[in-house]
């Protein structure tokens, strides 16, 4: 039976090892996106501009608020009836499907770009308002103020929560199996139809989805000691 | 919004109803169930047996680090492979899409909630569990008067949280064919070729319980803590 998870003849090996790669494409891509997304929301919510920090409310608080199976719908299935209005405006005819990757990823990242406001803005809070004014005071502008003081130590002091917003969004990605996108959860799902094996195929998607998780969870750990490297603990 | 639309949203409302209301039922359950799963799995997660503290880490640590949809599968798809399972008592429930979502979420939500159990058991100060010694209590009765009630109030808002999560997950039971809220919302999608509509509808529905359950358990902390008030 193990040999159905292998690389030869009737092996899902391969094919497994693919959608793992493509599992690890979605999730990095859309952890990225959410964090450019998280990092404006957030900078919106910390900023004096009313209408701006409204728009980053009502974007965190939907998204946190319903499931992330349902964005992944409606990006998807909206996305494609969007994309098939404006393709009839343009005089083309009949539905247009988009393609299920960049979908995925734009709707995953979404969901992660919610979760990594809350944690950059915590992150950006707990830096402490005399630096910033040191900064002032020493002549540094805005930009350059952000860039050496703030965004630093706001990377710092998220980056436990961030970890923890990378996990969600892994685990977030056997969502767009529903979609057909060809990721891990996917290959798994084929497989086992095809061999009658749910019970193995599951399992091992299972367990390489514990590696993965496992593996950067380390990363982030290490992230952690580096970035806290030259700062004096309270208690270890 | 076009009439036709507004129509189709009418005639489909009972079905909105029936999943949401079927929505409620996953969740309600499963963290019924979850939350004692997960208090006896807190108790031996502190226990000072290391197999037994090991078993309960090996547990949280794997329904926490993988996706609730393998789960789901594995339970509704995997187990269904073995003729074991099959000839046995369990199958009767095994074989119905809504016992397996329910046991799936129920060992996730189990699993997330121990370790939120386990933060509030360990905020119990210790010099309260050496007082309930010196008075002579022991085992179960300095658990369920001791620290199980404070570590309740504890771990509130975090479960809340949780709570929220559980509701969200629970959209995945339409993926075994559940007829919940978001199953109901994508098959009303197909049918009336209005998804943007139709989502939205069903996000605003989410939206509203994840309101009433913060409020809900905003008001349970204020009335465990009279303190706080």
């Amino acid at each position: 039976m193990l040999d159905l998870l292998g690389f030869g003849g009737r092996g899902w090996g391969l094919q497994l090892l693919q959608g793992m790669g493509m599992t690890v494409l979605v999730a990095v891509s859309a952890y990225l996106w959410g964090l450019l997304l998280g990092g404006m929301a957030a900078t919106l919510k910390l900023s004096g501009h009313r209408g701006g920090r409204v728009a980053a409310d009502v974007y965190t608080t939907i998204v946190r608020g319903v499931p992330s199976l349902l964005v992944i719908y409606l990006l998807f299935f909206g996305g494609n009836s969007a994309a098939t209005w404006v393709a009839t405006l343009l005089g083309f005819n009949g539905p247009v499907e988009l393609s299920a990757l960049p979908v995925g990823i734009l709707a995953v990242g979404t969901v992660s770009g919610a979760y990594s406001a809350e944690v950059l803005r915590g992150g950006a809070l707990a830096v402490p308002h005399g630096q910033v004014e040191a900064a002032k005071a020493l002549g540094m502008g805005r930009w350059l103020t952000f860039r050496r003081v703030l965004l630093p130590q706001t990377l710092r002091y998220a980056l436990p929560g961030l970890g923890n917003v990378w996990q969600l969004t892994l685990k977030d990605t056997s969502l767009v199996s529903v979609v057909a996108l060809v990721e891990l959860m996917r290959v798994a799902y084929l497989a086992q139809g095809a061999t009658r094996q749910p019970f193995l195929f599951f399992t091992t998607a299972g367990l390489l989805y514990l590696g993965l998780a496992g593996l950067s969870g380390r990363l982030f750990a290490r992230a952690e000691v580096w970035a806290g490297r030259g700062v004096r603990r309270a208690a270890r | 919004m076009n009439s036709p639309l507004l129509s189709a949203l009418m005639a489909a409302l009972p079905q909105f109803v029936s999943g949401t209301w079927l929505t409620v039922q996953l969740v309600a359950l499963s963290l019924l169930l979850g939350l004692v799963l997960a208090t006896l799995v807190a108790v031996l997660r502190l226990s000072h047996l290391t197999p037994v503290s090991w078993a309960a880490r090996g547990y949280i640590h794997v329904f926490r680090s993988t996706p609730l949809l393998v789960q789901i599968f594995l339970i509704y798809y995997g187990l269904g492979q073995f003729d074991a399972v099959r000839q046995s008592v369990l199958w009767p429930l095994l074989r119905e899409p809504y016992w397996c979502a329910i046991i799936a979420f129920t060992l996730n939500t189990g699993a997330y909630t121990a370790e939120i159990m386990r933060g509030g058991i360990e905020a119990v100060p210790h010099g309260q569990v050496e007082a309930a010694r010196a008075c002579g209590m022991n085992g179960a009765l300095l658990f369920r008067r001791i620290i199980l009630p404070q570590a309740f109030r504890q771990a509130l808002p975090a479960y809340g949280n949780e709570i929220i999560l559980m509701l969200q997950g629970s959209a995945l039971a339409s993926i075994i064919t559940l007829m919940e809220l978001t199953g109901v919302a994508k098959a009303i999608a197909a049918r009336t070729f209005q998804p943007i509509e139709v989502f939205c509808l069903a996000g605003a529905v989410y939206l509203g319980m994840s309101f009433v359950i913060t409020r809900g358990v905003h008001l349970a902390e204020r009335r465990l803590n009279p303190a706080r008030k």
